[in-house]
């Protein structure tokens, strides 16, 4: 798309990056014409819907065909039997991300919400009607739903290609040491992303090239993954992505339902829309998976940590794998001269589980940070101090140091605000002046800074103004301010004389944005394009005897607001414009790419840190809980925006008391069928939740992350926060609830 | 069957044909009327994404049959802002960073300025997150929206005294 | 959402002869049927829409002190009511718990009388659901029910009424006119909920084609006004279904109670009057030992239905919560969130 109309205050000369913008998109986000992909609608086009199963295993014996194609409007129903060939079979298994997907291949059911059926109509109602209509029959067989169900096995690998198992010095030894010993079982549930935005596709064919308007946060793996499947060039397909109404890694990989729009498209061959209903949403788009998590710590008299064992439950699909890596907190947390991490898994007849907000850290954080917790209390200490105590100099893992950690001043600065230094010891010890308990509690952050790999490609042009492309992706964490701030800087230009492309296939490959890393990547590969056409306009000059740049030599130019100067004489220079114009060019190309520092990656840990501090209020004798007030301080090296980057941590912050006390998917055991598949049952934080947030950027210089020294800030929030609002009900009740979220039942003891 | 209904969206009268009495107003404006800045995040009541004003008041588009509606004014968020000016609370929405994905936000505008018409919330951030609660923002945004309800409020009280003056 | 006729009568009259077609529903704001039509719960071959019939949205102040409320009144309107919000707090305060703001401007009165259940399995055509198909059977009987009923529940149901409104105007004395073909008759809305027995599919009293057109609160339940709560437990601060709920009036002479009006909600099929409690408190002097002992009355009979036995103790206390919050006097306004446990109440100490 072309670039945005800015709506962008605060606009400055000079740097750009660190400048608190608001969103050059936020005037089309606030004027409702920020075009979605359901937005669309191509000339001719037509609706479908899914028929879906509600079974979880078996198989589908009979569709009522003739009852959905005789409702009026109703064009073609799409099932195994008349379903476009594809060229390649959806189950096979090209890498460990390239995910199963059901496209209609066969009669087999493997999960509840498996689409059955794909109905065309010309109104979204007579598609809608004409997929209930199918009402399909089943062969049913007996299906594992829990936890408990099915032969427990260690998994090859966990998250993204991570050992199952991690040990680092002999835990059982550290145990039989120990002065104290904790052991403590945490339990979390299925959850599931629920974006705002519902998984949609438009797609259009014209013969064998393919145009889709569709939300995804990695174009280029879409883009291959659709060649792949329909036997196409991947420069046949062009998808438009400009903004996605949010994701939480639901829509990284393409998903299923997204391809069968696209074969519904070449079924009827017209333009289709498909759009997934809130229900549907439960199924083939990906979860988080549930855990079981056993916590073993020891310490010694002077509450050191002498060994961490964190075993993870987790659960997979029958059909695939992806195993969620809740141990990985573990490794580099706290200090302990033993630490082990091990995991094992069942299969369940369910969707495949899949990346949702700091998979992992987000489920494995709210265990770590609870029995941290009890084990600060089983030896009388202050939560914070116990942490100070165990504070790991270098990751406890791998002996590391780190790249950067200002984790004692998130620690500072997070107390000192909350005013922690007022908080009792025991529990059960504070009330307000309505009778409500009142606890406080604290969790610490983290995440690992990672990259990607992605490209973009700059211009500067004879008019003076500049271009920047990279196919970057924003989920609504602010892509189309922060990379073009990045751009801005990267070509020394004010940031309104500079065009930003992004969302689209057809650019520069800009990597999944996923894992927190996608500002670190993307703003490496603007950065790396801008320099390197800088560099390119530097060589032109200095090569030119008529300019006053010329044999300035190596490093010896400089770029400052659209003009090259000398280093030695910045009086000295001339304006881009001038030097392309003699040059006879109308503009001048450089490339970037950003990429993980492999060797920096070798000698450094490499993570972002906070601490999150939380008041809950806890009705003694009802047990409704709120989460009254959170303070979060994060370090997470260079802040491109401030104001989006509080914002992120706001997000994840309440993502955080929606893990412990609000979200969970409740699963009929008999059927494993989620029985609130809805937003007014499966409960995601209201407004009226999380009444006071404060989110405390603490400085970091990271020499060693990347050149910008970007950390990523997407997904740490929820970390910390979760276990320091469950911290926080224990402080408040006295009650350690190790389910979660907690129950109103789990808090009824002691009234 | 057809039938025939009219609608003012947005100042303007519009005569429209219903070939289908299922058509809500949800699906009336994004499918047929080419409005599609209302977004349908569930469809069934539990969002607030779909929100735009009736009659002056904020309702789920999602759960109101169009056809029931004949007769009806409906503001949409197309429809808020003075040409190019922002309304107050659009503006405001920017200013405290009041979304993030955007895909609840007209939705999220809609309902503060349906709010603020109630004039039940006042100037308490309690009573406004309160009357907030019926708009899901899963990114998160919360605080931002809860700020810019009570700004945009304020600058409308005092854009009107200016105006009485 | 299946096909339907559509139809828009000009008078009570015509509606009723209208909806007497087997397969017709009545439409109001359709804020719970067209959601129940979506998901393939209901599939009525013809929709009977309200909007046109006149005189069904007004509320009317009765000679008696009473007040007489159109069955198509807002819920928002009729909560912002000032006359009725002043003579009826308890009741505007549970219509403001009720789901949204958004929601509460479209639903009407009857229609929230008339709402289904939350229960998962009814909404889930694919469960066995006795009152969605009766004789196929109760999936949430041994399913996931830990919000299920405690009261007044049988084997083929166990299913609760989901109205916060309900809750206070059933304590409240309310009556409910209705108009059927037969002419107008009147039911106290403690008798127009039916619990399941063995036809879980039969929730009211209304026959085929009758229409509710108003609902009545006489002018004695206006002299609970200075003491009248609502208290809702809620698995997130707003915009949830209740838990639990509770509504108390007491009208206090001389500091002891000379009237107790108390019910429950969330815990049966039904919005759930407690007589037996009310008893208890006639004639005693309100404190936390009576509330008790009222609560222990109300749910004397209380057995859980599956893995919800943690409701009836829960019942209890917000009765006591009702209680005590209903005995200190109701608020000059109502907390800024309402029914909420975790509103400030103001001049209350209930934890000592």
């Amino acid at each position: 798309m072309a670039e945005l109309a800015s709506s962008a205050a605060h606009v400055r000369h000079g740097s750009s990056i660190g400048q608190p913008l608001t969103r050059r998109d936020g005037l089309l986000k606030v004027t409702g014409q920020a075009r979605y992909a359901a937005d669309n609608h191509p000339p001719g086009m037509l609706h479908a819907a899914l028929a879906v199963s509600s079974v979880a295993r078996g198989r589908v014996t009979g569709l009522d065909l003739e009852a959905a194609r005789a409702h009026p409007g109703v064009v073609a129903v799409m099932t195994p039997e008349n379903r476009p060939a594809l060229a390649q079979d959806p189950d096979e298994k090209a890498g460990p991300f390239v995910f199963r997907m059901e496209l209609l291949q066969d009669d087999t059911v493997r999960y509840v919400g498996q689409p059955v059926a794909v109905v065309i109509a010309e109104t979204l109602e007579a598609a809608t009607e004409g997929a209930a209509l199918l009402a399909p029959r089943y062969a049913t067989e007996p299906v594992s739903t829990g936890l408990e169900d099915g032969e427990a096995f260690v998994p090859p690998a966990v998250g993204v290609g991570a050992p199952a198992e991690v040990r680092h010095g002999d835990v059982e030894a550290g145990l039989v040491a120990a002065a104290r010993r904790v052991e403590a079982v945490y339990e979390t549930p299925a959850q599931y992303h629920n974006a705002m935005e519902p998984h949609a596709v438009v797609a259009a064919w014209e013969g064998d090239r393919l145009f889709i308007d569709t939300p995804s946060q990695g174009l280029a793996m879409a883009v291959g993954r659709v060649a792949g499947l329909f036997g196409i060039p991947p420069e046949n397909i062009e998808i438009r992505s400009p903004f996605l109404g949010g994701g939480f890694g639901s829509k990284g990989a393409i998903s299923g339902p997204q391809v069968l729009g696209i074969l519904a498209a070449k079924l009827v061959g017209r333009p289709v829309k498909l759009v997934l209903k809130r229900d549907q949403m439960y199924g083939p788009v990906g979860h988080r998976a549930p855990t079981r998590q056993t916590l073993r710590l020891g310490v010694d008299g002077e509450g050191a940590l002498t060994a961490l064992h964190h075993h993870v439950r987790t659960t997979s699909s029958r059909y695939d794998d992806f195993f969620e890596p809740s141990g990985s907190v573990s490794h580099t947390l706290y200090a302990s001269p033993a630490i082990a991490t091990t995991s094992d898994a069942v299969r369940l007849d369910t969707g495949t589980p899949i990346f949702m907000r700091a998979p992992g850290e987000a489920s494995g954080s709210i265990a770590l940070e609870g029995a941290i917790d009890e084990m600060a209390a089983a030896c009388g200490m202050d939560p914070l101090e116990f942490r100070l105590r165990n504070y790991a100099e270098v990751e406890p893992t791998s002996g590391k140091p780190f790249s950067s950690k200002a984790l004692r001043e998130c620690y500072a600065q997070g107390a000192e605000s909350f005013g922690w230094s007022g908080r009792p010891l025991a529990p059960r010890q504070m009330r307000d002046e309505d009778g409500l308990l009142v606890g406080w509690g604290v969790g610490t952050a983290t995440f690992p800074a990672l990259m990607m790999h992605g490209q973009a490609r700059a211009v500067l042009r004879r008019d003076g103004s500049g271009l920047i492309e990279t196919g970057a992706h924003d989920m609504g964490q602010g892509a189309w301010t922060a990379f073009a701030q990045i751009a801005a800087d990267s070509l020394a230009l004010p940031i309104n004389q500079v065009e930003f492309r992004a969302g689209h296939s057809g650019l520069p490959d800009a990597g999944i944005a996923g894992g927190s890393a996608h500002t670190a990547t993307a703003g490496m590969a603007i950065h790396g394009a801008g320099a390197d056409a800088i560099a390119r306009l530097a060589e032109l000059a200095m090569a030119d005897q008529r300019s006053p740049l010329f044999g300035a030599g190596n490093a010896g130019v400089v770029a400052r607001e659209g003009r090259l100067v000398r280093r030695d004489d910045e009086s000295r220079g001339e304006s881009y414009a001038e030097i392309l114009a003699r040059a006879g060019l109308d503009e001048i190309e450089g490339r970037g790419t950003g990429a993980a520092d492999q060797a920096a990656q070798q000698h450094y840990a490499m993570h972002a840190h906070g601490a999150v501090f939380a008041e809950v209020k806890v009705d003694p004798e009802l047990g409704q809980i709120r989460a009254t007030r959170l303070v979060g301080a994060f370090a997470a090296g260079r802040i491109i925006n401030p104001r989006l980057v509080r914002s992120q941590y706001y997000g994840g912050m309440i993502w955080g008391v929606s893990f412990a006390l609000h979200e969970a998917a409740v699963v009929d055991r008999r059927t494993g069928r989620v029985m609130n598949a809805n937003l007014g049952e499966y409960h995601v934080p209201v407004n009226a939740d999380v009444p006071s947030l404060e989110a405390i950027l603490v400085d970091e210089v990271d020499p060693h992350v990347n050149a910008l020294g970007i950390k990523g800030v997407g997904e740490i929030g929820i970390t910390g926060s979760a276990g320091a609002v469950a911290n926080a009900v224990w402080h408040a009740t006295g009650v350690r609830v190790r389910r979660f979220p907690i129950a109103i039942e789990a808090l009824l003891g002691q009234p | 069957m057809s039938l025939s209904i009219t609608l003012t969206v947005n100042a303007v009268p519009r005569t429209i044909a219903l070939d289908d009495p299922r058509v809500t107003l949800l699906d009336l404006l994004r499918e047929r009327l080419d409005l599609t800045g209302t977004k349908k995040g569930c469809d069934r009541g539990q969002c607030g994404a779909c929100t735009v004003l009736v009659d002056g008041r904020r309702v789920n588009s999602c759960l109101a049959l169009a056809a029931s509606l004949d007769g009806a004014e409906v503001l949409t968020i197309e429809g808020l802002a003075e040409g190019e000016v922002p309304h107050p609370v659009q503006a405001a929405f920017i200013e405290h960073d009041a979304f993030q994905c955007g895909f609840c936000t007209p939705g999220q505008i809609m309902s503060a300025v349906g709010l603020i018409r109630e004039a039940q919330a006042g100037d308490d951030p309690e009573r406004v997150r309160e009357a907030m609660s019926g708009n899901l923002c899963r990114c998160g945004a919360y605080k931002g929206i809860t700020e810019a309800v009570l700004e945009a409020q304020r600058r409308m009280v005092a854009n009107a005294e200016e105006k009485a003056a | 959402m299946n096909r339907f006729d559509y139809v828009r009568p000009a008078t009570v009259a015509e509606a009723v002869a209208a909806a007497a077609q087997p397969g017709s529903a009545y439409l109001a704001a359709g804020t719970n049927l067209l959601d129940l039509m979506k998901g393939g719960v209901m599939r009525p071959a013809r929709l009977v829409d309200l909007a046109r019939v006149p005189g069904l949205d007004v509320i009317e102040a009765l000679p008696d002190g009473g007040v007489r409320i159109g069955a198509r009144v807002r819920n928002s309107d009729l909560a912002y009511d000032p006359g009725f919000a002043r003579r009826f707090p308890a009741v505007a305060e549970a219509l403001l718990s009720g789901a949204s703001a958004q929601l509460r401007n479209a639903a009407t009165v009857g229609g929230n009388l008339l709402q289904r259940t939350r229960c998962a399995y009814f909404y889930d055509p694919a469960s066995a659901c006795n009152k969605r198909e009766p004789g196929a059977g109760c999936d949430a009987r041994d399913g996931e029910n830990r919000l299920h009923a405690v009261l007044g529940w049988s084997e083929q149901c166990i299913a609760t009424h989901p109205s916060d409104f309900c809750v206070p105007l059933v304590a409240l004395g309310a009556v409910v006119e209705i108009e059927g073909k037969a002419g107008r008759r009147e039911v106290p809305l403690e008798e127009f909920h039916c619990l399941p027995g063995s036809t879980p599919e039969r929730e009211s009293v209304l026959a085929p084609g009758e229409l509710i057109v108003a609902v009545r609160l006489p002018g004695e339940a206006a002299s609970f006004a200075g003491h009248a709560r609502y208290v809702k437990l809620r698995e997130r601060t707003s915009y949830a279904f209740a838990v639990v709920s509770a509504a108390a009036g007491l009208r206090l002479v001389d500091g002891a109670i000379a009237e107790a009006r108390l019910a429950l909600g969330g815990v049966a099929a039904k919005p759930w009057r407690v007589p037996e409690a009310e008893a208890v408190l006639r004639g005693v002097r309100p404190g936390a030992e009576a509330f008790r002992r009222a609560a222990e009355a109300a749910l004397s009979e209380a057995q859980p239905s599956g893995d919800n036995a943690f409701k009836i103790e829960l019942a209890r206390r917000i009765l006591v919560r009702a209680l005590t919050l209903a005995a200190a006097g109701t608020p000059e306004r109502l907390p800024a969130l309402p029914a909420s446990p975790h509103a400030p109440h103001p001049g209350v100490s209930l934890h000592g």
